[in-house]
């Protein structure tokens, strides 16, 4: 399996990283040295195994389903590119 | 006294007990060397104000007479800790200018215990490298040095390695998610040790991937490391898969006597091409434990091999899905945007300015892995191949065997710019002996045990069972004794 230069570009695009065209042959010979490298798991018999979903055997704990804390929108935008009243402010999304 | 920085946690909190100094002495001695050492470029936000402070307030505690071990003691907190009110980014661009409004669980733990924070210390950007060259704040230089070369102090726990290493610190915290304490701690001649999947709260650390990261000591020796980990683990609340098991006291398990223990050698790990200094190191390793009364078995971990690609399709898959916040919304960098920018334009700039190269090829493999119509081939496949490296684990340990002897890294630390023009995979294998640990979640220590033939320090890896951090710690501190290492760089910074 050979990743192309329309390949890194759809990626990329999913990943929303914008990567200019004159970097994607770059990109996906990088992409092809890991997938290469990551393409050894091939050889391994998995017939059967469960994928791992934890690593230690643990049921996960469980609360209640109330509301433990909150109303500290200023704390929450403190940090924001921008904020505007009470709000994460972004572009336009909907025309 | 002289030379404050220099003492072991273990010296420090018991001169600071009987009175002999203050924290506010330890503190001043190291925010000096920190001062003078902006060469190493291994403290990257500066805390003092805090950490005077801090001291004062340990130093009561102290006369009162209440003071849990670490009181007072002055530490480097990794840049990838969220504190409250300080600059945290993960040494990352995308969160230039972030200042968190909590404190992670670690930090505050070691903040109850008495603990002060000198300040925050460099790494690769979002834990993602093996030496230091990824972050945003520029290389960490390794005090260790031999000849004209800068060295790297390894990753991605650089800055937290040279800072105890060149004596800055007298302990700091790291993280491991492929070998990011242990691999470091080995280049710079100092331990650290990796606990248990759960042992330490997650809450509060940038995430890269949850299902691989853990923090961790690194300090000078295993008893402070002993002591720093009781301080930093517990249960959590905040993080379902933090452990709720009691924490034992680490550092009165250091006996020391490890007669009749088993330690296994796993025959995978003789790696083709393995340096002749690092297989000496790990037979004289060997023969220091059975010195002390271990019995040595031969064991075979047969999926070994198939740990790295493992790794580099999971923690690649989590990292996109971590990093997928970073959107310039919510914190962080935002891309100046041109006239009929739109949303998915401010996203694809913002992080296409805010991630360096390393994270930007990182995320985009896991958006690959995960993508539709790959998603099994990969990503379901590496969570096979994960579960048989863990039972390979599982029937080593149920065979009756203690602890595994492995070298710590392929080699001594190399120079910056080295792996520059390498393919990404070369870099990868730093971390061929410590990623099989992550993926079964099981604890790790490296500790410094020799020299090689330029005078660079190398480490040896013990890998211990599931939750016995103690054993595992008191094994090294057997290690510890045999190796007697006690090489320290010399100052050029």
């Amino acid at each position: 399996m050979s990743i192309d230069k329309d390949t890194a570009a759809k990626v990329a695009k999913l990943a929303r990283i914008r990567v200019e065209d004159d970097a994607l042959p770059g990109l996906a010979q990088e992409f092809n040295e890991i997938l290469g490298f990551i393409e050894q798991l091939n050889e391994v018999d998995v017939e059967g195994i469960e994928p791992m979903t934890s690593v230690t055997p643990m049921r996960l704990k469980r609360r209640e389903d109330v509301v433990t804390e909150g109303g500290m929108t200023d704390r929450i935008l403190s940090n924001a590119p921008d904020a505007r009243e009470g709000f994460f402010a972004v572009p336009k999304v909907v025309e | 006294m002289t030379d404050l920085n220099k003492l072991t946690i273990a010296e420090a909190r018991d001169a600071l007990r009987k009175g002999d100094v203050t924290s506010t002495e330890l503190t001043e001695a190291c925010l000096t060397q920190i001062q003078d050492a902006g060469a190493l470029n291994a403290f990257v936000h500066d805390t003092s104000e805090l950490a005077r402070k801090q001291a004062a307030i340990a130093d009561t505690r102290i006369k009162a007479g209440d003071a849990p071990g670490l009181c007072g003691i002055p530490l480097g907190i990794k840049d990838l800790f969220c504190t409250k009110g300080v600059p945290s980014q993960a040494a990352s661009g995308i969160l230039e200018g972030f200042r968190p409004e909590y404190e992670s669980t670690v930090t505050q733990n070691l903040f109850d215990a008495g603990a002060v924070m000198l300040g925050k210390l460099n790494m690769d950007e979002f834990a993602m490298g093996s030496s230091n060259e990824t972050s945003v704040y520029g290389n960490v230089v390794n005090p260790w040095k031999t000849d004209a070369r800068e060295l790297t102090p390894g990753g991605s726990s650089g800055g937290s390695a040279a800072a105890v290493a060149a004596d800055l610190c007298l302990g700091a915290t790291g993280t491991d998610t492929g070998g990011s304490i242990r691999q470091p701690a080995a280049f710079t001649g100092i331990t650290g040790i990796k606990p248990t999947y759960g042992r330490c709260s997650r809450w509060g650390i940038v995430a890269f991937a949850s299902s691989l990261d853990q923090a961790g000591p690194m300090a000078r020796t295993v008893r402070d490391c002993a002591i720093m980990l009781e301080a930093m683990c517990g249960h959590d609340p905040k993080d379902s898969t933090s452990a709720d098991i009691p924490v034992p006291d680490f550092e009165a398990m250091l006996s020391g006597d490890i007669k009749g223990k088993v330690i296994g050698i796993p025959r995978e790990y003789r790696m083709e091409g393995m340096p002749d200094e690092i297989e000496t190191l790990w037979a004289d390793g060997t023969a220091m434990l059975k010195d002390a009364g271990a019995e040595i078995r031969d064991i075979s971990l047969p999926h070994t091999k198939y740990a790295l690609p493992a790794y580099y399709v999971i923690a690649p898959a989590e990292a996109s899905s971590n990093l997928a916040r970073y959107d310039g919304v919510r914190y962080g960098h935002r891309a100046r945007l041109e006239q009929g920018d739109g949303i998915t334009e401010m996203y694809e700039k913002t992080r296409a300015e805010g991630f360096g190269d390393e994270v930007k090829r990182r995320v985009m493999v896991g958006t690959y892995v995960l993508s539709a119509g790959f998603y099994d081939a990969y990503y379901n496949r590496a969570r096979k191949v994960r579960t048989l490296i863990k039972r390979d684990f599982e029937q080593v340990f149920d065979a009756g065997v203690d602890a595994i002897l492995t070298p710590a890294t392929p080699s001594a630390a190399f120079g910056l710019g080295e792996m520059a023009n390498a393919d990404p995979v070369q870099m990868y294998l730093n971390d061929v002996f410590t990623v099989t640990v992550n993926l079964a979640g099981l604890p790790g220590i490296s500790v410094p045990a020799g020299l090689d033939k330029q005078g660079l320090p190398l480490g040896l890896q013990l890998i211990g069972r599931p939750w016995e951090e103690g054993d595992l710690l008191n094994t090294a501190y057997a290690l510890e004794q045999a190796a007697g290492f006690v090489a320290k760089p010399e100052k050029w910074w």
